[in-house]
């Protein structure tokens, strides 16, 4: 078999910190291949997290606030606008070992000078058996997809950050009553979402509790509440369970071959976006447990670009003439 | 656009699923839910690829409460197919082309 074109750089991932590395690498002539992702209801899926928002109100620029999924169509086609190429499709395997780097989609191998890793995080869940047993049925990993299916319902959410607060606000549209079910006695997320919350009459807090199991025969009928500090048990009557309790990285392709830190996040050497291996670069929440916002990411997704962009210049492998950088930008 | 789609309501459901020659794959989905807009191009594919060895039919759940309460949709998109009549196959959410065409290859 004759070995595959080496592109000069290929983009693993598709949310706003990949899409903004497409968008710089592409005009500044690297001819970007994004292998975005596939289609799921989770946020693992091309655009990520935001995907699975509503507005987005915090993006600079938007005075009104813009749909997360909308944002994330457009910095799509700004990419695609600089000649960015696009494959929906999840990588499968990686060898970062020698050069030019490889990367698999099943058996179709594609070769590259340097990588940007932007694979992102994922949603966790609770991890209980029937959890899993009752998804679509009354669990959900979309609100914005199915809440309407709980009008009049009673739906219980578990987190305490932004992100619940997000999706208990959104489900009072629909459900009679929303039980944010919280392990500690108070929330992480920001001030103007708690104010929100607290004001929201649908809304009821449940300190210091978790949930040990979900009820139900063919779907949800409730949740089963410990309390953390008396250990007391008791079933809670709901018929839709929403869990937004943190984010784990989308690293396992990448174990082995590049520095993780213990829960998994992408190492970056001091305030560059460079990882372990030279010519492979880490960008948005794959090494940020910290800030994790659009904006951060679409920063370092900046970011990595024009790392990759001086590390292909200081080879001299560039198949491409690099635009000059950044006044033409 | 959707040529080989087709579409679905309260009304029409159990005469076109009963009178299909060929197995109905039927997506409950709704304008608002964005994973179910990002299939919409892949089923579109998978329908003309395959026309007539499987039929592709929307469902607007926002529209047609009746069908998806009984079939106790809750969550979009689902993906359910009808052989015979019959329920044979239910997808709960999005997935890619390359997996759906794996979950839907004993039917094709």
């Amino acid at each position: 078999m004759s070995k595959p074109p080496v592109r000069d750089v290929i983009i693993i991932g598709s949310g706003p910190a990949g899409l903004t590395a497409a968008i710089y690498t592409a005009r500044a002539n690297l001819d970007p291949l994004v292998i975005e992702g596939e289609p799921s209801s989770s946020s693992d899926q091309p655009g990520g997290q935001l995907m699975l928002t509503t507005e987005v109100e915090n993006y600079p620029g938007f005075i009104e606030g813009i749909m997360g999924p909308e944002l994330m169509s457009n910095f799509r086609a700004q990419a695609a606008r600089f000649g960015a190429d696009f494959l929906t499709r999840k990588v499968t395997k990686v060898d970062f070992s020698e050069r030019p780097f490889k990367v698999w989609i099943d058996d179709v191998e594609m070769h590259a000078r340097s990588v940007i890793v932007s694979t992102g995080a994922r949603a966790l869940l609770l991890d209980l058996p029937n959890e899993a047993r009752l998804m679509g049925y009354g669990v959900s990993t979309c609100a914005t997809c199915d809440g309407f299916f709980f009008r009049g319902k009673n739906i219980a959410v578990v987190g305490g950050g932004d992100s619940a607060l997000e999706e208990a606000i959104f489900l009072t549209k629909f459900a009679d009553k929303v039980t944010l079910i919280h392990r500690r006695k108070e929330l992480r997320a920001s001030k103007i979402m708690q104010d929100r919350a607290f004001r929201n009459p649908k809304i009821e807090f449940l300190w210091d509790s978790v949930v040990v199991d979900v009820l139900g025969d063919t779907t949800v009928s409730g949740v089963r509440v410990r309390n953390v500090v008396s250990g007391e048990e008791f079933d809670l009557g709901v018929s839709g369970l929403f869990v937004a309790i943190g984010h784990v990285p989308n690293t396992g392709l990448f174990k082995g071959q590049l520095d993780m830190d213990e829960n998994g996040y992408l190492i970056t050497d001091g305030k560059s976006t460079r990882t372990n291996v030279e010519g492979v670069f880490a960008c948005g929440d794959v090494q940020d447990h910290t800030y994790r916002q659009a904006i951060t990411a679409a920063g370092s997704g900046c970011m990595a670009a024009i790392d990759a962009e001086r590390w292909l210049e200081s080879t001299g492998e560039a198949e491409h003439e690099i635009a000059e950088t950044p006044r033409n930008w | 656009m959707a040529g080989n789609i087709s579409t679905l309501t309260d009304t029409s459901f159990d005469e076109q699923i009963k009178g299909a020659d060929v197995p109905v794959l039927v997506d409950f989905w709704a304008e608002w839910c964005g994973p179910c807009k990002m299939i919409a191009p892949v089923l579109e594919e998978i329908a003309n690829e395959n026309a007539g060895k499987i039929q592709i039919a929307k469902l607007n759940v926002d529209e047609n409460l009746e069908i998806s309460r009984r079939f106790e949709v809750m969550s979009i998109p689902t993906l359910i197919l009808f052989k015979d009549g019959e329920p044979q196959l239910r997808l709960i959410g999005a997935k890619g082309q390359h997996q759906l065409l794996q979950e839907l290859q004993a039917f094709l």
